[in-house]
């Protein structure tokens, strides 16, 4: 099978995380969007891993998931302490700037 | 040349007076005035000591130096502070304290009344000694000192009275025209300085030869303008008729014998540098003469007495002027004529005071009349200065004005005859202004007012008055006799050749004298067959009105200088406010405005930011894609 469709397939992965994230009101969505960026990363490459033929996309794969695991922790508890304060896990209601 | 301990204290005993009187303040209320007096006599007695001295060297020995100290010492340039005295300072040293001691003794009587009379005399002190760092300084820049210390005494002695806003205005008139003179001065100076490297009177004699004579008329042009300030010469002339605000001692001593004749102790010190300029030298005679009629027409039409002594004084310092730039014929005449000159104007500025003395300080001349009776010694002293500034024979003014008006016609071709005229006419106004003013002030009718009670003045005011006459009457004859000023002062001049005689001196006195009949006799017509009015007459011709108003000089420098100084000054403000200050607040409001505006950028959505990132990152790797393909 040819590897550029893994390619598109992470370009296609990628741009569905991105409009999640611009789109989406829910925190735990556009969390998950952001993940789902992480990943399409991530798969392009070992992709390229894997047309190289050697193993440097993914190691860098392997410290991707490291930042993203990381990454989780952090963001779910930031966006549990917004919950428990505002009632809300809305990222439009997160804003404390004057208008 | 030979060098001397003693000339510092020429000029040290008036400074002392000065000081002491001025630190001393109301304490010396008591006795300032004989201090100040005995210390300007004792200046006077050292000149004479020094002359005696003088008069027992042979002609090279005569000018000797002293050395103060060492002013300026930057690598090679080197300027001390020194003093020369020769035969042309002895003339202006004994000039000086002889007059100044006569008016300071004067001075005593005339201001007893008034409670500032301590400082008077301190501002006397200080001009006097001030005057004579002028004429004993042996560079221009020690010269620069005395002018400017001569500038401050006149400056605070026509505002002494400054409690009248009036003379107080005419204090800062007279400042401010002589600032431009000096910087007439500093600039001759500065080129001197370059272009021969040296300032002192000897150095500049000596490099005058090899200098260019561009650079020698550049220096004569600019000494020119420094004179024309000082001495009230066109086209500065306009302060000295307000000058006559201070003090009528002070209009006789720095007005008339002494400061204003400065300027042409300036060109004639300088005669190695106008002898090698001639068209600096033309400009000169050009001055003298347009001043001399300037300022006789002017006399004309003055009913102020003092003013219109001042422009006497003017038209007098014209003739001085004109003979100083008639070249090395000329130098003598110019000096013997300011020596003269400093007797009977001085005698006639004291009789003026003594009439404003006895007439409760009225100087209106058509209040005066009929004087004669009750001020004898007065009208006496005044009427033999007024004959020595006519030039009857054989008074003060025969000799050296005749001499002035033969060497003018004597310059050869159209210029000695232009001159020669000029300076002939000047003698019939000077005959008939001065006459205007022997009249209405001392014949005819009583025009005083009520309160008037004119009475002789006390001796000490007459004394001074006296020997200024006997002076007005003998100097002439003295200096004159066997060429005696001539003599004295030739070592100083280059030799010059003789122009082939155009009138003879006989002649030349005949027309003089011709003129000067002319001038009294209309005057006699106009003023002395017809009452005169009490009130200056109103229809009179527009000659009448412009001489009144000292031939537009004051409009003339109003509309031309200061009205156009005020209107750079208004574009340099607007320019300030529009371009500078608008520069700098456009600067603030762009700063501003563009914060304003890229605030709405900053919403606090979280989506909004993240698609900034995404637009921002799409548009950095299109830009990439784009320059690599």
């Amino acid at each position: 099978m040819d590897a550029a469709n893994y390619l598109y397939l992470s370009a296609l992965l990628f741009t569905i995380g991105a409009v999640g994230v611009v789109v989406r009101r829910n925190a735990i969505v556009v969390f998950m969007c952001v993940e789902l960026m992480l990943n399409a990363a991530n798969l392009s490459f070992v992709t390229f891993s894997r047309i190289n033929g050697d193993l440097n996309g993914q190691v860098i794969a392997f410290f991707t998931m490291v930042v993203a695991a990381c990454e989780v922790v952090v963001g779910l508890a930031i966006i549990v302490t917004i919950y428990r304060s505002r009632r809300s896990a809305s990222v439009d209601d997160a804003s404390l700037l004057m208008r | 040349m030979m060098t001397s301990t003693s000339l510092v204290y020429l000029i040290a005993l008036p400074l002392a007076g000065a000081t002491i009187l001025l630190l001393a303040g109301r304490r010396s209320d008591k006795w300032g005035h004989l201090l100040a007096t005995a210390l300007s006599a004792s200046s006077f007695f050292v000149g004479l000591y020094q002359l005696s001295l003088m008069l027992g060297r042979s002609n090279e020995q005569r000018p000797i130096s002293q050395k103060l100290f060492e002013w300026i010492s930057v690598g090679t340039f080197k300027i001390d502070a020194g003093l020369m005295l020769d035969q042309l300072s002895i003339c202006f040293v004994l000039l000086i304290t002889g007059v100044g001691t006569l008016i300071h003794i004067y001075s005593i009587s005339y201001m007893s009344h008034d409670p500032d009379r301590r400082r008077f005399f301190a501002y006397l002190n200080l001009f006097i000694a001030a005057m004579l760092l002028l004429v004993l300084g042996d560079s221009y820049l020690n010269l620069y000192v005395g002018w400017e210390g001569v500038g401050l005494a006149s400056y605070l002695l026509i505002g002494f009275w400054n409690q009248k806003p009036a003379y107080a205005t005419a204090s800062k008139k007279a400042f401010v025209m002589n600032r431009v003179g000096d910087m007439g001065l500093s600039f001759a100076i500065m080129i001197a300085f370059a272009t021969m490297g040296t300032v002192s009177f000897t150095g500049v004699k000596a490099a005058a030869e090899h200098t260019s004579t561009a650079a020698l008329t550049g220096i004569g042009i600019m000494l020119l303008v420094a004179a024309t300030g000082k001495s009230a010469q066109f086209p500065l002339q306009a302060w000295l008729g307000d000058a006559m605000a201070g003090p009528t001692p002070v209009s006789a001593l720095i007005h008339a014998a002494t400061m204003v004749t400065a300027g042409v102790y300036l060109i004639t010190r300088s005669n190695f540098i106008f002898d090698a300029a001639p068209t600096a030298q033309l400009l000169v005679v050009i001055v003298g003469a347009i001043t001399l009629m300037f300022g006789a027409l002017i006399g004309t039409a003055k009913d102020d007495i003092k003013k219109a002594l001042a422009a006497s004084t003017m038209s007098q310092i014209g003739y001085m002027i004109l003979g100083a730039g008639l070249g090395p014929v000329g130098y003598a005449f110019a000096i013997m004529h300011l020596l003269t000159h400093g007797f009977f104007k001085a005698g006639m500025f004291l009789g003026a005071g003594s009439v404003m003395h006895g007439m409760n300080d009225e100087v209106n001349m058509r209040k005066y009349g009929a004087l004669r009776k009750f001020m004898p010694i007065t009208f006496a002293t005044f009427g033999l200065g007024y004959l020595a500034i006519l030039g009857v024979p054989p008074f003060a003014g025969f000799y050296s004005k005749d001499m002035i008006i033969e060497t003018a016609f004597n310059s050869g071709g159209i210029k000695g005859l232009i001159l020669g005229s000029v300076t002939l006419l000047g003698a019939g106004i000077t005959a008939f202004y001065m006459t205007r003013v022997m009249i209405l002030t001392f014949t005819g009718k009583s025009r005083w007012d009520d309160e008037a009670h004119p009475h002789e003045s006390p001796w000490l005011m007459w004394l001074p008055m006296a020997i200024l006459a006997i002076g007005s009457v003998t100097s002439g004859y003295l200096l004159s006799h066997g060429d005696a000023l001539v003599n004295w002062l030739s070592p100083l001049f280059e030799s010059h050749e003789e122009h082939e005689e155009l009138l003879s001196p006989m002649l030349v006195s005949g027309l003089a004298l011709t003129m000067v009949a002319i001038g009294v006799a209309i005057a006699f017509l106009k003023y002395s067959r017809n009452d005169v009015s009490d009130v200056a007459p109103e229809n009179v011709s527009i000659f009448t009105r412009i001489a009144r108003q000292d031939l537009l000089q004051d409009r003339f420098n109003e509309t031309v200088f200061m009205r156009t100084g005020q209107v750079l000054t208004k574009v340099l403000v607007k320019t300030d406010e529009v371009v500078i200050d608008g520069a700098v607040r456009t600067v603030g409001r762009a700063t501003l405005g563009s914060g304003a505006s890229l605030r709405g950028v900053q919403s606090g959505f979280v989506r909004s930011y993240a698609a900034l990132i995404l637009v921002g990152a799409v548009a950095l790797i299109a830009a990439i894609w784009v320059v690599t393909q």
